[in-house]
C-alpha cells in the first residue's frame, strides 16, 4: 500500500478507530520520565521524547506472568493437575513504539517460536493481539546506536505502521498486512511529504553516525572459541555488579525462571524475569555453577547478544541499539565499548 | 573543590604507588559515557593510573568492590575514598571482611555528589549530551540547551545531611582536609521523613515509593553491606521471599534488606544513585539509623575500635520492647 | 493451541530405591489420559520434564525404552526443593511429565555399528533405556556388537540390577559390571570405569561410543578411547545442565550458542571440541 498522510489534528478520529476494538497505551510523562501508559485522550500523545525508560517488552513478556494454576489439594478429583491460564482478553495498540523497540520484538519472534514444539503461546498470543504503530526517530538520543545494529532511527521492521513526524502532519507508512486496514481511510502521501520524510531519515542517520559506533562485521568472522577466550573479558566484567538493571530495561532479553507457589488449595506456576548476571542462574542443585565467577556470566551477555544469537537466527543480533542498557547501567560498563573490543 | 586539581593528585599518588609496587592496584574512577556519571575503574599500571578522575559524578560506592574480587588476587588495594566510603571500609574491617593493612587509602572530602536525576528533573523531556563542571556551577548541554545550575541545589539527598566529608581513615590525602565534616543539613532531622504520617499514610507513602521496584538488586549489589554469599532472596530451602512483582514481595526484600543494614549503613546513598527506576530505598535505612542513634547512641563506621551495636550483647541493653 | 509449558498428568505407578543410602529413587508413572500416552513419543537419550505441583519441574533423562510400553521410567537423585519432595510421594500421587524433550542418540548413524557404552554412576540411566531399545527383538539386528561397561562406586550404588544381571546371561551384549573398589559379596570386575574401560580396549572400526557419567569419569575414560584410536565423531556424551524451560527459549541451559535442552543433550565428542567449556 502506498504511503499516506495522517493530520495531526485529525488524530483523534484515527484513534477512535482504532479503539472500536483495541485499547490504546502510547508513552506519557510520568515523573522524570517516560512510561508506557493506557492512552485516555488524543492530545495526550507525545511526539518529541527520545524514548521510555524501561522497554515496552512487558506487554509480550510481563515481568510476572502467571503460566498456569492447580488446585492445591491431593484429595480433589482435579488435584495437582495444571491447567493453562487464559488467553489475554483484550487487544491493544502501542502507539508510538519506536522503531527500535518495534523491531526488538521481530527478533524476539525468534526466539519465542521456533518451531512447532518450541512455540510459546503466552508470547503469540500478545504478540498477534497487539498492533503496534512506530514513530520514527528524528532526533536520536546520544546513546543509541541501532544503525550498527540492523536497525535504524526509521526502520520499518517488526512494526504494522510507521509514522514518521513531519511537523503538523504524519507520514504513515504501511509495514504490516495488518497496518493496512487501519489505514485505508487515509490519504495518500504527496511526493513533497516523502521527501521530507526522506530527509529527516537522512538527518536522524547522520546524526547517529555521530554518536559511538559499534561495529560487529568481524564478530561474524570470528569462531565462538575465538571471541570466547579473548583476554579482554579479563577486564571488562570488573566493575560489574551482576545486577539485573541491563537485562531488565534491554527490549530483547527475554530470559525468565518458572517457580510455583501456593497458598491454601491455591497453587500457581509463574515465569519471572531472570537474568544471566546473578549467579543462581546456572547453578545445578548439586552445587556445581558453569558460571560461578562473575567474568564467566558478563561475558556470556554479550556473547549470548552478538554471537551466540546471530548464529542460531540467521544472523540477527540480540541487540537493537536503543541505548538504555548503556544510561542506566549504575557503573557505566558501556555496551558500545565492549562490542567494538569483541570486533576488534 | 577544585576538581582537576584533585584529579591530577589523585594520578600523581597512584601512579607512585603503583611504579613503587606498594600496592597492586588503585580502585579509583575514570570518565564515564554518559553524562553525571563516573565509573568504577581498577588501575593496575601508572600508564593506566593517567585515567582516574575525581568529579562530582562519583555516585558509586567504591568500598563494595573490594569485597566482590576474588581474595587472593590483589595482595594490596589503593583505594580513592571519600568520609562515608571510609565509614564503609572501617565497617568492612570492624566485620572482618578487610585488613587495615590491605589498603592504602587515598583520602579526598567529599564535596557531595550531585544526583543526575535531580538535574534530569529540571529538563523534562530533554535530551542531555552534556554535563560540565565550572567552579561551583554545572553547565548543561543539549540539543536546544545550554544552561548553568548551581550544583549546591542538584545534590543528592544523603550529601546534604552528610556527617563526614572527611576520610576517617586515611594514608594520603589528595587535597586538603575540609574544614567542616558536617555539610550542614540536620540528620535527625531530615531522616524518616514519614514518621510525621499516621499509619495508613505510612502504607500509602511505602507504597508509593517502592510499587516501580523492578526487582533488579542494584541496590543491594551497589551496597558495601550486602555481601552475603547467598542473599536471602536467592536461598530456597527455605525460600524466604518470592520472586514475582507481588507487592508482598517487593515490600519484603526492601523492608529486611533494610534490617539487615541496621546499625551499619553509613548512607552513602549508592543504593539511590544504582537504582535504575529512581526508587528512594534510604527512607527505609534513614529511619532505622536514626533509632540506632537515639537507641545505642551509635553512628556507623567512625572508630575501628568501636563496637557496633548490632553485633555485641550486652547485659544493659534496652530491653523495654519486650513486653 | 498446543502448550509445550504444561504438564501430562501422569500417576506415580510403582517407587522403587534404587541405591543403598536411598539417594536415588526409580518412579513408574503412568499416563491419566490415553491421548497424553499416545503423544508421548520418545526415542532414547531424551529427556522430559517432570513437574511437582507447588514445587517445580527438574530436566530427568528417560530411563525407560518406548519397547516397554507406554508408562515411563525416571530415576531420580535427591539434590533440591523439588526433587525432596518427589522422594517423599508414594504410588498413586498425581504428578506432571513434559516431553519428550531433546534429542535423542544418533541411532540412524549408530546402525549397522559396533556400539560400546560407558556408563558411570546414576548416569546410567538414559543408557538403560538405549540398552533396552537395542536389545529388542525388532531393533537388535539393526546393531552390531553391543559392549555395555558400568560401574559405581559400591555394589549398593548400581542402579538396574534387574535388567543388567539378566543382560550379562544373554550373549548378544557384553557386560562389564564394575564397582571402585574391593567390596564383601561383590564377585564381579573391580575398578573404575576408565581402568575397565581399558582392559576391555573397544575398538573403533565402524564403531560408535555412548559415553554418559560424572566429569571426573569423563575426564579420566576420554585418553582410553584417545589411545585406541577414537575419533571425536564416533564419542557421543549427554550433558547435564540447570534447565527451566527445557524447551529453548529460557536462556539458561546455553553451552555457547547451543542450548543444552534442545540441539543437545546429546553431542558428540566433536560438537564438544567446538564448544566453550561451560557445563
Amino acid at each position: 500500500m502506498a504511503d499516506k498522510i495522517l493530520a495531526k489534528d485529525k488524530l483523534p478520529e484515527f484513534l477512535a478507530q482504532l479503539e472500536k476494538e483495541h485499547r490504546v497505551y502510547a508513552p506519557q510523562l510520568q515523573g522524570d520520565d517516560y512510561r508506557w501508559a493506557p492512552l485516555e485522550q488524543a492530545g495526550d500523545v507525545v511526539w518529541d521524547f527520545s524514548n521510555t525508560r524501561l522497554s515496552p517488552k512487558e506487554f509480550f513478556f510481563p515481568q510476572t506472568e502467571c503460566m498456569m494454576r492447580f488446585v492445591n489439594d491431593p484429595a480433589d478429583p482435579e488435584g495437582m493437575i495444571m491447567k493453562p491460564e487464559e488467553p489475554l482478553d483484550e487487544k491493544r495498540v502501542l502507539m508510538n513504539i519506536r522503531p527500535c523497540d518495534a523491531k526488538a520484538f521481530g527478533v524476539l519472534d525468534l526466539i519465542f517460536c521456533q518451531d512447532d514444539y518450541t512455540d510459546d503461546p503466552y508470547w503469540r498470543d500478545k504478540r498477534e493481539k497487539t498492533l503496534l504503530v512506530a514513530l520514527a526517530c528524528n532526533d536520536p538520543c546520544p546513546q543509541c546506536f541501532c544503525t550498527s545494529v540492523g536497525c535504524g532511527p526509521h526502520s520499518e521492521a517488526g512494526s504494522d505502521l510507521l509514522l514518521v513526524d513531519l511537523g503538523d502532519k504524519l507520514l504513515v507508512k504501511v509495514t504490516s498486512e495488518r497496518g493496512a486496514a487501519f489505514a485505508e481511510g487515509l490519504e495518500e502521501a504527496g511526493e513533497d511529504d516523502q521527501k521530507k520524510a526522506a530527509e529527516l531519515k537522512k538527518a536522524a542517520e547522520d546524526k547517529l553516525a555521530q554518536n559511538l559506533t559499534v561495529g560487529t562485521d568481524k564478530i561474524a568472522q570470528k569462531e565462538v572459541l575465538e571471541l570466547f577466550d579473548d583476554p579482554m573479558w579479563d577486564r571488562v566484567w570488573e566493575s560489574c555488579l551482576n545486577c539485573g538493571t541491563c537485562t531488565f530495561c534491554c527490549p530483547t532479553c527475554h530470559c525468565f525462571d518458572i517457580q510455583d507457589e501456593t497458598q491454601g488449595k491455591e497453587g500457581r506456576r509463574v515465569r519471572n524475569w531472570d537474568w544471566c548476571m546473578h549467579w543462581l542462574f546456572t547453578r545445578h542443585g548439586s552445587g556445581h555453577n558453569p558460571r560461578g565467577t562473575s567474568k564467566e556470566r558478563v561475558r556470556q551477555r554479550f556473547m549470548h547478544k552478538f554471537k551466540y544469537i546471530p548464529l542460531k537466527r540467521g544472523g540477527e543480533i540480540g541487540c537493537v541499539g536503543c541505548g538504555r542498557c548503556v544510561v542506566l547501567c549504575p557503573v557505566n560498563i558501556d555496551v558500545r565499548e565492549v562490542v567494538n573490543q569483541m570486533n576488534a | 573543590m577544585d576538581f582537576e586539581a584533585v584529579t591530577q593528585k589523585i594520578r600523581e599518588i597512584a601512579k607512585r604507588l603503583l611504579s613503587e609496587g606498594q600496592v597492586d592496584a588503585v580502585l579509583g574512577y575514570r570518565e564515564g559515557t554518559v553524562p553525571m556519571r563516573e565509573r568504577p575503574f581498577f588501575a593496575y599500571t601508572p600508564e593506566e593510573a593517567e585515567q582516574l578522575v575525581w568529579t562530582p559524578f562519583c555516585c558509586n560506592n567504591l568500598a563494595n568492590f573490594l569485597i566482590r574480587k576474588p581474595k587472593g588476587e590483589i595482595g594490596k588495594w589503593g583505594i580513592v575514598a571519600q568520609g562515608c566510603v571510609t565509614r564503609n571500609l572501617v565497617g568492612l574491617i570492624q566485620e572482618n571482611q578487610l585488613k587495615r593493612e590491605e589498603l592504602f587509602i587515598i583520602g579526598v572530602p567529599s564535596p557531595g555528589m550531585v544526583d543526575r536525576r535531580k538535574v534530569l528533573d529540571k529538563f523534562p523531556g530533554k535530551t542531555i549530551s552534556q554535563v560540565l563542571v565550572e567552579g561551583e556551577e554545572l553547565v548543561i548541554k543539549g540539543p536546544g540547551l545550554d544552561e548553568r545550575l548551581d550544583m549546591k541545589t542538584v545534590k543528592r539527598d544523603n550529601c546534604y545531611t552528610c556527617i563526614q566529608r572527611n576520610p576517617v581513615i586515611v594514608d594520603e590525602m589528595a587535597c586538603d582536609k575540609a574544614e567542616n565534616d558536617s555539610m550542614g543539613g540536620d540528620i535527625d532531622k531530615m531522616a524518616a521523613p514519614w514518621e510525621s504520617l499516621d499509619p495508613d499514610q505510612r502504607w500509602q507513602a511505602f507504597y508509593d515509593n517502592f510499587k516501580d521496584c523492578i526487582r533488579c538488586y542494584a541496590c543491594r549489589d551497589a551496597c558495601p553491606l550486602c555481601y552475603c554469599h547467598v542473599c536471602f532472596v536467592d536461598e530456597s530451602q527455605p525460600q524466604w521471599c518470592g520472586k514475582t512483582q507481588d507487592f508482598a514481595d517487593v515490600a519484603t526484600f526492601h523492608l529486611l534488606r533494610a534490617f539487615h543494614c541496621a546499625g551499619r549503613c553509613t548512607d552513602c546513598g549508592a543504593c539511590e544513585s544504582a537504582c535504575p527506576v529512581g526508587i528512594k530505598m534510604r527512607r527505609l535505612t534513614s529511619k532505622i539509623e536514626k533509632d540506632i542513634r537515639q537507641m545505642y547512641g551509635y553512628r556507623p563506621g567512625l572508630e575501628i575500635e568501636a563496637t557496633p551495636p548490632m553485633s555485641v550483647y550486652k547485659p544493659n541493653d534496652p530491653e523495654d520492647f519486650i513486653k | 493451541m498446543f502448550n509445550p509449558y504444561l504438564p501430562y498428568p501422569v500417576r506415580i505407578k510403582e517407587v522403587r530405591v534404587e541405591t543403598e543410602d536411598k539417594s536415588l529413587k526409580s518412579f513408574w508413572l503412568e499416563f491419566m489420559k490415553p491421548e497424553d500416552a499416545e503423544a508421548f513419543k520418545y526415542t532414547p537419550g531424551q529427556f522430559a520434564e517432570l513437574s511437582v505441583s507447588g514445587y517445580g519441574e527438574i530436566p530427568i533423562g528417560i530411563a525407560s525404552s518406548p519397547t516397554e510400553g507406554k508408562d515411563l521410567l525416571f530415576t531420580v537423585n535427591k539434590v533440591g526443593c523439588v526433587t525432596s519432595k518427589l522422594h517423599n510421594m508414594q504410588a498413586g500421587e498425581v504428578m506432571g511429565v513434559r516431553g519428550p524433550l531433546g534429542n535423542h542418540y544418533p541411532f540412524d548413524r549408530m546402525e549397522g555399528k559396533d556400539i560400546v557404552i560407558v556408563a558411570g554412576g546414576f548416569a546410567v540411566t538414559t543408557l538403560r533405556s538405549t540398552v533396552v531399545y537395542m536389545l529388542h527383538p525388532d531393533n537388535r539386528d539393526r546393531f552390531g556388537k553391543i559392549t555395555f561397561i558400568y560401574g559405581a562406586r559400591t555394589p549398593g550404588m548400581l542402579l538396574y540390577e534387574n535388567e543388567w544381571s539378566e543382560w550379562q546371561k544373554r550373549d548378544d551384549i557384553d557386560c562389564h559390571i564394575t564397582v571402585d573398589q574391593e567390596f564383601p559379596g561383590w564377585e564381579g570386575l573391580v575398578g573404575f570405569v576408565p581402568t575397565v574401560t581399558e582392559q576391555v580396549a573397544p575398538k573403533p572400526d565402524n564403531a560408535i561410543a555412548l559415553i554418559c557419567g560424572p566429569p571426573i569419569m569423563i575426564r579420566f575414560t576420554q585418553p582410553v578411547f584417545d589411545k585406541l584410536g577414537w575419533q571425536p565423531e564416533q564419542i557421543v556424551m549427554s550433558l547435564e545442565n540447570r534447565m527451566k524451560c527445557g524447551i529453548g527459549i529460557c536462556g539458561r541451559c546455553n553451552v555457547g550458542p547451543e542450548y543444552v535442552c534442545k540441539d543437545g543433550p546429546v553431542f558428540t565428542k566433536a560438537q564438544l571440541d567446538q564448544m566453550p567449556k561451560e557445563y
